[in-house]
């Protein structure tokens, strides 16, 4: 497990390097210009900056690999992901307090998509071709295509009218107010994790039906085990392992529709910090937040690669 | 020579009755896909002829009209500056053509060429690629599109390229895996055995065998490139107003006047939903049809 767990570790090195590399290449897709829409469009900061400081806050006056292995150094050194180009806070100590926030939408959004593909991939693969199952399964295509900043939209406007009901939006950190923060944050997972459970589901109706026919579950069956013994202890266990996989792959597309609901919700987690960084033009904390956002992915698939040992022992020091 | 192209080259004829029999088959075994691909068909005629459709000019600016629910005269209802909502809708169907097909068509060629090269060159070039490829995918779609419009500056042709090469880069691995298994069969070896160049092999061999999953990607691409586009308008980076995007049309000024007006928030969201539907059930479908392999893939 160890020479496992290090491998996988160094070869995220590579990984890690590309993954810098595309960030900090994006950001420089224009030399130079990138001055002149810093000035011309943020009145805020032009008559704070000048030209030339600009210039030499971001270091765009030496060259490509120097600014590289700069920025990559002071990173893997010391922490340090530079400071925001307009508050001058250190971009690090944004992350710390964002970070968990996105973290958290996340995290419940998943349960939220597993509590409902789960459960309804399960009973789809038992009553196949049943009207259940085709409602069930029409309904997680439908799902699929609900884009989710308009289900947002809707949630916004129609309770509103209806009910006078609205979200609240003034942000309550989980640490201050355990209730009041879940009560907010529980609508934007919601969403988002319908959104997510819809190819989940499908998958766990898959694997379930394939492993179904197998011999060992006919011989569960024939031993006079109930149902739901057969179900939940011989076959969820095998038919699990590629639902994990998915879990991991749709890790990018969680934290996409994070910042979506960031928005519409108005929720300060990474999302925010980087919209807002955009419409400042604030390349500190653009290329930092990408960077994390990245990182995060892959960490993220690491973590389920090594969740495969607990669920298949097959998998098991390899 | 002669008669490998006399062999390559299909009589006119045979084609087309295949092409009625593929369609066939569509509409009885997989209705649903058909409905979704007519669907998709009357969603690129209204794209097209959204000049002609729409009943009012795009920004025809009407102040006695303003936010008038759905009617006769406004199937739609009309938004806070009396634009009717159903031309506007019209002419963001027609935005969403030109992004979708564009940048989906982009988005093939981009993976179908990586995946080429990536797969029938295997070795070090395979390794190299493939680590970008899987640091490019650590990077989620939205992220990426974001960060490139705040650098590009928002616009037509930004999307379009970023999408493209977004979606072409990430989709490549499912090029990648076809090609690895169509280079093991024997006609590859027996071609490379009489000698013939890797630039004839990819066309004539390699290609034509692949060519299911590129269809099956583009169906599938044309969907998540309308998605894409229109979170990206959703959230302002989109292509700049007054030109109606579907994703624009639900957010900025529009979004304060839903409350009174509640049809505004309805009608583009609806178009994105039945348009996406339509092309995932269709896609769906085509690749039942024509790339058993892949089923269950999405």
């Amino acid at each position: 497990m160890q020479v496992y767990l290090a491998r996988r570790l160094i070869a995220l090195i590579p990984a890690l390097f590309f993954a810098s590399l595309i960030v900090f290449v994006i950001v420089r897709l224009v030399p130079g210009s990138i001055i002149d829409m810093m000035l011309s469009q943020n009145d805020v900061g032009a008559d704070k900056l000048s030209r030339d400081q600009l210039i030499q806050t971001l270091g765009l006056d030496r060259p490509m690999w120097e600014q590289y292995c700069r920025w990559i150094g002071g990173i893997l050194l010391h922490g340090d992901f530079g400071r925001s180009l307009w508050q001058n806070t250190p971009v690090s100590e944004l992350l710390r307090a964002r970070l968990p926030v996105t973290f958290q939408l996340g995290l419940m959004a998943l349960i939220v998509a597993l509590l409902i593909a789960i459960p309804i991939g399960i009973y789809s693969a038992i009553r196949q071709d049943t009207a259940g199952d085709y409602l069930t399964r029409s309904f997680s295509i439908l799902m699929l295509a609900v884009p989710s900043f308009w289900m947002g939209t809707m949630v916004m406007v129609f309770p509103s009218i209806w009910w006078g009901w609205s979200p609240q939006v003034k942000f309550v950190a989980f640490t201050d107010d355990p209730v009041q923060n879940l009560r907010q944050m529980i609508l934007p997972a919601v969403i988002l994790g319908t959104a997510l459970s819809a190819v989940t589901m499908r998958l766990t109706r898959t694997m379930m039906l394939e492993v179904l026919r197998q011999d060992y579950i006919r011989t569960a069956w024939a031993k006079g085990l109930t149902e739901k013994l057969v179900v939940v202890r011989h076959a969820l266990r095998n038919a699990m392992i590629p639902v994990v996989t998915l879990i991991g792959l749709q890790a990018p597309i969680l934290i996409g529709g994070a910042v979506i609901m960031e928005q519409i919700f108005v929720i300060p987690g990474m999302g925010l910090l980087l919209l807002d960084a955009i419409s400042q033009r604030d390349y500190p904390i653009i290329t930092s937040v990408s960077l994390v956002i990245g990182l995060s992915v892959m960490l993220i698939n690491l973590a389920v690669d090594l969740g495969y040992g607990l669920l298949d022992p097959k998998a098991r020091y390899r | 020579m002669a008669l490998v192209t006399d062999i390559a080259v299909i009589p006119a004829g045979k084609e087309r009755s295949s092409v009625i029999h593929f369609l066939v088959r569509l509409f009885r075994e997989k209705p649903l896909g058909a409905a979704g691909g007519v669907i998709f068909i009357l969603f690129l005629l209204c794209g097209m002829f959204a000049d002609f459709l729409a009943p009012y000019g795009m920004n025809q600016i009407s102040p006695r009209n303003r936010l008038l629910p759905p009617s006769w005269a406004y199937p739609f209802g009309t938004d806070n500056l009396g634009r009717d909502m159903l031309s506007r809708c019209l002419y963001g169907a027609q935005l969403s053509v030109i992004i979708a097909f564009t940048a989906a068509t982009l988005a093939t060629v981009v993976s179908v060429a990586i995946g080429i090269l990536s797969g029938y060159l295997g070795g070090k070039i395979d390794l190299v690629t493939q680590r970008f490829v899987d640091a490019w995918m650590s990077f989620p779609a939205l992220i990426i599109l974001l960060v490139v419009v705040s650098v590009l500056g928002p616009g037509l042709p930004q999307i379009i390229f970023t999408l493209g090469f977004l979606l072409g880069i990430g989709s490549s691995r499912i090029i990648r895996s076809a090609v690895v298994s169509v280079r093991e069969n024997m006609y590859v070896h027996a071609a490379q055995s009489i000698g013939a160049s890797t630039h004839r092999i990819l066309w004539r061999h390699i290609l034509p065998n692949i060519m299911p999953p590129i269809i099956v990607l583009f169906t599938t691409q044309v969907g998540a490139v309308i998605l894409v586009e229109s979170s990206l308008s959703f959230l302002g980076l989109g292509v700049p107003p007054p030109t109606p995007t579907w994703g624009g049309m639900l957010s900025g000024s529009g979004r304060t006047f839903m409350f009174q007006g509640p049809w505004l928030a309805l009608a583009p969201g609806l178009c994105l939903t039945v348009v996406v539907y339509a092309t995932n059930v269709f896609g769906d479908a085509l690749r039942d049809l024509l790339d058993p392999r892949m089923r269950g893939s999405r």
